[in-house]
């Protein structure tokens, strides 16, 4: 069944790993829908995090595979339910003074915050789902979205709730 | 050369060549050129100690060292330049990387300091070869290369065996540091996993013990773990039929009663349908290659499976496996053997259980034995057959890839593990002669033939001199019909015998050619020749080319046309 899936891959800090992480996507027609490296704790390692979408039988095909990398360290895949994700956003919005006001506006509900502005523009960064960063784009959309820049999805395990 | 104690400070090529001693390299197949120069000049202090095999392409010195590496269960070494050198030895790293042979390839790179400027003779090997190495390096400092050293040889050795590539820039050849080879490895990601789970393990006897028609089928890991005594003691116990993959061929003997011949495309009849009538089948270091499966959706479907392999990526990856054993073939086959022996008398009677379906495989084999028909002309099936019955089924024999490959599998009974040298996973045409040379270096001793195709030899001809150059007496037996063969057999089937561009209508006089090289030729027409041209070739000392005219348009049988279950052979 084809689904979306997010892969935490913990890997050694080489040159080239993600060469190998990413070949191993494209060589089965996988695409990869949002990724993000960045260090762990760790100096020697890093984690990727990748979102992707396709069948679970090749995806877990996939997932052996990278732990057979030699610099893949571990593999998890993050279910929606289990798992906390969340994505940033900068938006260069159109500003003048028709719009301002509708801005805070949303701004407030999105619980996002303006970082730049500018004669014309302002910047908005805001953090969330998937899908609150998507409606959020929607609804800027009629005032005149001039760029825009995501980060991909990252994600964590939630604790474990008390009994 | 230096004493254990002491550190030295050596250049990159004395640390690199100190390094390979430490690994016990003896033989190393390479070529010269500007980024290894270093190297190469400090090779010489070493003669003693390392032979170099100058090969005359470097995709012969890679086929060689897997040759080495197959025929030997060691390492096989490459060393090359870098650009068009290390390019060139691609397709033979691709060659052992899909059948999983320990490699280490040594190239030259062009110095750190020029990287990424499209420097003269500069390859991104690193970046070509990523995906057909089991992993690769490139060094940027000359401190980390002797660790580096110790790491591929660890991680090409160990688990599922394979390739390991370490690029070295010029400038890190000359580079002076300590040298000290460190005693062990740590890679805290890669732990390969040598023992079963024993209740899996369990699993699988207990299954075994009920099967009324269970079937051994054996692949390549069988022989990459040294597992052939083991196997066979195991087959024995519980009265078990073994059916072989290509690779799998000499894993288990090919003249014992429990053994039904090879599975797949071209496999006999009795190993398609044994393993299309098993109640249990268990898969052993294969990998249900589509050349094996067929019509994979009803491949042995009335089958169980369990399957014991090193490598969990490759157990359940086209096949539900309802009992995966991860472990060395070896290790799991001698736990296996041990929880048996406290079960003599259920192994025994186990035994009768299958009275009925060994005596069912053997009615298959005796009405549907792999067959062909005398003529005035050379089959190539009853050359084959001649190699064997004059080598005794004790000679290496490396093929081609083709038809020659197909009857060099049906019609030699491979007895010992390590006799069969194939490119089995790429199909490489221009393997097999690069192999046997690497396989005699191995084996001084041995009988090393190379089953070729008019087609397939012209790959890697120029070898010839290596052989000359180095006094191998390896043998090639050219199955000589004047077409890519195996083309034409799918053009005759299945494109109305269209025979496009698959006629070989002009190739060299193989007798001259030989001559030429200062090697041996020898040519035989007719089925009566045969046998003395294969004795005189092996009372020779020499390599010898042996150019065999053969029936033009026979084909290979049984055949499971493509896309078809394996039940739906075309016999004869
Ligand atoms: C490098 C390479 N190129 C192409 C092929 C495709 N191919 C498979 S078999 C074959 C014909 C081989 O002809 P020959 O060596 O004469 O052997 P024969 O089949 O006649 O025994 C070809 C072209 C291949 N396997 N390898």
């Amino acid at each position: 069944m084809e689904k979306s899936h997010i892969l935490s891959i913990l890997v050694e800090n080489e040159s080239g790993v993600l060469a190998r992480v990413a070949g191993l996507f494209s060589a089965r027609g996988f695409n990869i829908e949002t990724i993000c490296v960045a260090g762990t704790v760790e100096k020697k390692e890093s984690k990727m995090i990748i979102s992707t979408f396709g069948d679970e039988q090749i995806l877990e095909q996939i997932t052996k595979q990278l732990n057979r990398l030699i610099n893949v360290i571990k593999v998890q895949e993050l279910t929606d339910e289990e798992s906390v994700v969340r994505q940033t956003i900068l938006v260069r919005v159109n500003a003048d003074e028709s719009t301002k006001n509708e801005i805070f506006r949303i701004k407030d509900i999105f619980g996002a915050r303006i970082i730049d502005a500018g004669r014309n523009t302002y910047i908005i960064e805001a953090t969330g789902s998937e899908k609150k960063i998507d409606s959020l784009i929607e609804i800027l959309k009629p005032l005149g979205i001039k760029d825009i820049a995501k980060t991909g999805q990252i994600a964590m395990q939630r604790s474990r709730k008390q009994a | 050369m230096i004493k254990e104690t002491e550190k030295h400070t050596m250049t990159g090529s004395k640390i690199l060549l100190e390094s390979l001693i430490k690994e016990n390299v003896d033989t190393i197949f390479g070529y010269p050129g500007g980024a290894v120069l270093n190297i190469y000049d400090e090779l010489l202090n070493y003669k003693d100690k390392i032979r170099h095999i100058l090969v005359r392409h470097e995709q012969g010195a890679a086929h060689a060292a897997d040759g080495y590496a197959r025929a030997s269960g060691k390492v096989g070494v490459v060393l090359v330049t870098s650009g068009p050198g290390a390019t060139n030895t691609v397709t033979g790293i691709a060659t052992a990387y899909m059948d999983s042979i320990p490699m280490v390839i040594l190239t030259g790179q062009v110095p750190t300091n020029l990287i990424g400027n499209d420097a003269f003779q500069e390859a991104d090997i690193v970046g070509i070869t990523r995906p057909c190495t089991k992993h690769n390096y490139i060094i940027k400092d000359v401190k980390d290369l002797a660790m580096t050293i110790k790491e591929a040889f660890y991680v090409a050795s160990t688990g599922r065996p394979g390739p390991v590539l370490i690029d070295i820039p010029k400038d890190i050849t000359s580079s002076v540091c300590t040298f000290e080879y460190p005693e062990t490895v740590e890679l805290r990601s890669y732990n390969p996993t040598y023992f079963g789970h024993h209740v899996q393990i369990l699993k699988v006897i207990s299954e075994l013990l009920k099967a009324e028609k269970p079937l051994l089928y054996i692949g390549g890991g069988v022989i990459l773990s040294n597992a052939a005594a083991e196997l066979k003691e195991f087959a024995e116990l519980l009265d078990l039929p073994v059916a072989s993959t290509l690779m799998g061929l000499g894993g288990f003997p090919s003249d014992h009663p429990l053994f039904f011949g090879m599975l797949g495309m071209h496999g006999t009849y009795t190993a398609n349908m044994a393993i299309s009538n098993a109640d249990f089948v268990v898969a052993i270091g294969a990998r249900f290659d589509d050349r094996v499966t067929g019509k994979i959706d009803v491949f042995a479907r009335n089958a169980k499976f369990a399957h014991i392999d090193i490598d969990p990526s490759s157990i359940g990856k086209n096949v539900k496996i309802d009992i995966p054993v991860v472990g060395d073939v070896k290790a799991v086959l001698n736990s296996m053997l041990e929880l048996l022996a406290s079960k003599l008398n259920e192994a025994a009677s186990s035994r009768q259980k299958r009275m009925k379906w060994l005596e069912e495989l053997n009615n298959w084999q005796y009405e549907h034995p792999l067959s062909y028909k005398m003529g005035d002309v050379i089959k190539p099936q009853y050359l084959v057959e001649k190699i064997y019955e004059l080598t005794k089924g004790e000679a290496i024999i490396s093929t081609e890839v083709g038809q020659n490959q197909m009857w060099a599998a049906q019609f030699y009974k491979f007895k010992n593990p390590r006799s069969l040298l194939t490119s089995g996973g790429l199909g490489t045409m221009g393997y097999g002669f690069p192999a046997a040379i690497g396989a005699q270096i191995a084996c001084p001793d041995k009988t090393v033939f190379d089953i070729a195709g008019d087609g397939s030899i012209q790959m890697n001809i120029q070898e010839l001199a290596t052989a000359v150059q180095y006094n191998l007496p390896v043998k090639i037996a050219i199955v000589n019909n004047n077409f890519l063969g195996m083309i034409r057999q799918w053009q005759e089937l299945f494109y109305a015998k269209r025979y496009s561009f698959s006629e070989l209508n002009v190739s060299p006089d193989f007798v001259k050619l030989a001559e030429a090289y200062g090697a041996v030729g020898l040519r035989a027409k007719k089925p009566e020749e045969v046998e003395d041209v294969l004795k005189t070739a092996l009372s020779i000392k020499k390599p010898v080319i042996m150019d065999f005219v053969v029936a033009r348009e026979e084909g290979v049988y049984p055949m499971v046309p493509p896309g078809v279950p394996i039940s739906g052979m075309l016999l004869v």
